[in-house]
Formats: structure tokens, C-alpha cells, sequence
């Protein structure tokens, strides 16, 4: 546990002395928080519109802006596989466990306080304050889970250049159209069948329900996220450890 | 006991053999060159010796303990510094020595100690706030092997430690290098012809994956006849691939 610990104290200095990783962290998630109030601002209350009214459009910014996390974790780990800093680890007792562990411990609160402030810009922008807020960033963490474990898996598999493409442009679409944060999955036939299965729009709709107080409605969506998010992360392990044999 | 002893290791990669039969023994505390230019099969070595790739055949005894079956125990207690500098570019020279210690078992207190030595043998002091990504490559490279010592190996690997460095930075690495003789069993490999001489207790000299001689630097030049350490590196190197 130790090796794990000094290990997500250096990911965790990486990470914040990173300015990009800040902005898109959290600059970006606000700046479309307001954007899209706005927008809603300009729409007719007769048009019935209420995909961007701030309880319902604050927990899906926070959970998409998640994805942002999969390409931290994919950056930071295929730089450090550029260099030869990665071959110095794997000469180490070092194992998979502790690589992805160490990986994933500095990204969890990072993503978590990434989804605290977020809310707390929707506070100013009319969402009222409960106890709601901090469920919906509990019940976020699955999520969270999934997108570090694709992160590493991105990471883990492709170069730097591939995995801006990979993670940064591909996850984040699949992320945006697959989650119902911008758009009803119902309106384009067949997608709402393809979403109920994977966990983007699963875990939006969990995340909403905890911010509505809808606590009946969380459960049924939140074990499909979990289950992806531990599958991709035994996922995430065996790959780390099946390419430090072969390096 | 011997620090390294291999049996026939041998590293096949498809149609290429990078390493053929390798018999090398090393006495714990020297400092033992691997000399031989580039694609002699060294850095193959050095990854086999160290775990990070498999040998296709053969095995090989380090500090006891056999390649192919104790890994672990082998892992904790090696250290390397890679052909590139190896160091984490975001945090700075103290926090690069602390995280390794750390990560090989060191608590806080004896994390901080070791480092504190580490800072005075390398003299670090004025640098120990940078950021390694700002220090120049002779200190990078200066950092890459204080942070191969920070978890006190029985057995270090420096693989090209000097390379791409200036001339004045070579030099001041080569002492920094030499303090290490007699208190850590230390491979270095090289294809700098006077590093090897100047540096190592004895020498392997390695071409097309074969050890074509082992010894001090006087048995290799008495087994190729010659006085000059380069003609008599070219005569066993060149010549026994001709």
C-alpha cells in the first residue's frame, strides 16, 4: 500500500501542476454551465424545454465532464510509458495493482472536487442547496471509475498523439451522444437502446434522480455503471500488467 | 556468493538473435563494464538482468537468487538508470528522490534521510527545489542515477549513464561514478571505449549478442596483443565478426 500511496503522490503533483488539466477540469465544465443557461434563458417556457434547466443540466455537465478525467489519466500515463521514467518503475517491485491503483487514488478526489464546483456554479445560477448535491456526487463515483479505468486502458495501449484523438475527441463525443446531457436519447431511434446498456446515460440519469430526491430511481441505474465501472477496471490491471511483461 | 552469474541467457526476437549464450559472472562490489558499439546486444542485457524482458533461454543467478523464478526478490533489490534520464519531469529533485525511496519501502523518516545523504554525495543542494524538467542533462542525468540509489540496491545497472552528455559533463559523471566503487555492485554499459577503461574493475566487451572476452583491462589487452585499448577493442570486437 505504501509503493500505491508514494506513487499517487506523484500522479496527484503531475496533475495539478498541469495547467490544461485544470482548465478542462474545471474552467470548461462552468463555461458550459453558462453557455447553456443562457441558451435556456432565450427559450419560450411554451416550448416545454427542460433538458437545460439548471437541476437537470448542472448533474449532467458534472457527469460528462467526467470524461475529461479518461484523458488526464490517458495523458499522464502514456507520457510517463514515452519516457524512460516508466521503465524505471517497472524495474521496481512495483505491480499492475499498484500502477492502476496509483493511478486511480489522485484522480478519484480530483474528479469528485471537479464535480463540487461545478454545483457550486450552479448554485449561483438558481439550483437550490440540500443534502441532494452530496448523493449525486456520491452516486457519481462509479462513473468517475469508468472514465479513470478507460483513461488507463487508453493510456496503457496507445501513444500520446493517438490518445488525444482517442480519448480527447472519440470518448468524449461517445460520451456526449450516449449520455442525454445535451439531447432526449429518445429522439434518435435505436440510441436510447444502445445508451441503457452503457453506463454514460445510466449514470446522468442516477445523478439527476439524487439531485431531484428521486432516491427510488437510483438504484436501477447505478448498478450498470458499477458493474462497467469494475469490469473496466479488472480490465484496466490485466492490460498495465500484460504490457509491463512485454516492455 | 557472485552478484551475477548467467547460464547460456539467451534473447531471441523472431529472426534476430540480440543476445546468444551468454556466460558472464560478476564479483559483488566491482563495477563492471559491458563494453560494445551500438546494437551489440548490452542494452538486451541489461533488460533481461533487470526483468523487463524474458529470456528466450537460459537463466541467470542474481545475487542468489534465479532470474526465471524469484523476480520479486530480485526487484527489490536492483535498481537501474535507463539509457534515457529517467526522471519524473513535473516534480522537483528532492520530491523525485523521496517518491522512489517511498515506492521501495522507505518511510517517511528514512525517505528523507536517504535523500538528505543523497542531496551532499551529488552535490544537489542549490538544485533540490527544481523542477527536473529545468535542470540541464548532465543533472538530469546526475538525478536519474542518485534516484537508482536512493532505495540502496546490492546491485545497480547503468545503462549508457554518459550518453549524449558534453565532455566536462562526462567527466564530472564519471566521479560521481566512481564514488560508487566498493559500496554497490555497479554493470555499466557503454560503447565509449576510455569510460570503460577509466571507470571499470573488468570488462566485457560484447559484439552480435556474444561475450567475446571478459576480463581487466590489461588481460584484454595481452589476449589482442596490442598496447592501445581502441586497436585491441577493434581486433576482438571487429574481428571476431569477420
Amino acid at each position: 500500500m505504501k509503493r500505491t500511496l508514494c506513487f499517487a503522490k506523484r500522479n496527484l503533483k503531475e496533475l495539478v501542476r498541469d495547467p490544461i488539466s485544470l482548465f478542462f477540469g474545471i474552467l470548461f465544465p462552468i463555461i458550459l454551465l453558462l453557455l447553456l443557461t443562457l441558451i435556456n434563458q432565450g427559450i419560450p417556457a411554451q416550448a416545454q424545454m427542460t433538458l437545460f434547466e439548471i437541476e437537470t443540466l448542472a448533474p449532467g455537465i458534472g457527469v460528462f465532464s467526467m470524461s475529461f478525467v479518461a484523458l488526464f489519466a490517458a495523458i499522464l500515463i502514456s507520457k510517463d510509458r514515452s519516457g524512460s521514467f516508466m521503465l524505471r518503475l517497472y524495474t521496481s517491485p512495483m505491480t499492475g495493482t499498484n500502477f492502476i491503483l496509483g493511478y486511480l487514488l489522485p484522480l478519484l478526489p480530483m474528479g469528485l472536487a471537479q464535480l463540487a464546483v461545478c454545483y457550486a456554479a450552479a448554485l449561483a445560477l438558481g439550483l437550490k442547496f440540500s443534502v441532494n448535491l452530496l448523493l449525486s456526487i456520491a452516486v457519481s463515483v462509479p462513473i468517475l471509475a469508468v472514465n479513470i479505468a478507460i483513461g488507463a486502458i487508453c493510456g496503457t495501449c496507445l501513444n500520446e498523439k493517438a490518445v488525444g484523438g482517442i480519448c480527447g475527441a472519440l470518448l468524449t463525443n461517445l460520451s456526449a451522444w450516449l449520455s442525454g446531457v445535451w439531447f432526449p436519447l429518445e429522439l434518435v431511434s435505436g440510441l436510447n437502446h444502445i445508451a441503457a446498456v452503457l453506463p454514460f446515460a445510466n449514470a446522468v440519469d442516477a445523478a439527476r434522480a439524487a439531485v431531484k430526491g428521486d432516491y427510488g430511481a437510483i438504484p436501477g441505474k447505478l448498478w450498470i455503471v458499477c458493474v462497467w465501472a469494475v469490469v473496466l477496471l479488472i480490465a484496466a490491471v490485466v492490460i498495465f500488467a500484460k504490457k509491463m511483461k512485454t516492455k | 556468493m557472485k552478484a551475477i552469474q548467467t547460464n547460456e541467457l539467451t534473447k531471441r526476437f523472431q529472426e534476430k538473435t540480440a543476445v546468444d549464450g551468454l556466460n558472464l559472472t560478476v564479483e559483488q562490489g566491482e563495477l563492471y563494464a559491458l563494453l560494445g558499439v551500438n546494437g551489440a546486444g548490452k542494452t538486451t542485457t541489461i533488460k533481461m538482468l533487470s526483468g523487463l524482458l524474458a529470456p528466450t533461454s537460459g537463466d541467470a543467478e542474481i545475487l542468489g537468487y534465479s532470474l526465471r523464478k524469484s523476480l520479486p526478490e530480485i526487484k527489490a533489490r536492483i535498481a537501474v538508470s535507463p539509457q534515457e534520464t529517467a526522471v519524473a519531469p513535473n516534480l522537483t529533485v528532492r520530491e523525485n528522490l523521496e517518491m522512489i525511496a517511498g515506492i521501495y519501502g522507505a518511510d517517511h523518516a528514512q525517505a528523507k534521510e536517504r535523500t538528505a545523504e543523497l542531496i551532499e554525495k551529488f552535490h544537489m543542494q542549490e538544485i533540490i527545489k527544481t523542477k527536473a524538467k529545468a535542470l540541464s542533462g548532465g543533472w538530469q542525468r546526475r538525478l536519474s542515477i542518485a534516484m537508482a540509489l536512493v532505495s540502496e540496491p546490492k546491485l545497480l545497472f547503468l545503462d549508457e549513464p554518459t550518453l549524449g552528455l558534453d565532455v566536462l559533463a562526462r567527466r564530472e559523471l564519471w566521479n560521481v561514478i566512481r564514488t560508487l566503487k566498493g559500496q554497490v555492485t555497479v554493470i555499466l554499459t557503454t560503447h565509449y571505449l576510455e569510460e570503460a577503461e577509466a571507470l571499470a574493475d573488468h570488462i566485457g566487451i560484447i559484439n552480435s549478442g556474444k561475450l567475446r572476452i571478459s576480463g581487466t583491462a590489461q588481460d584484454i589487452l595481452k589476449a589482442a596483443d596490442e598496447t592501445d585499448f581502441e586497436a585491441a577493442f577493434i581486433k576482438l570486437a571487429g574481428g571476431a565478426e569477420a
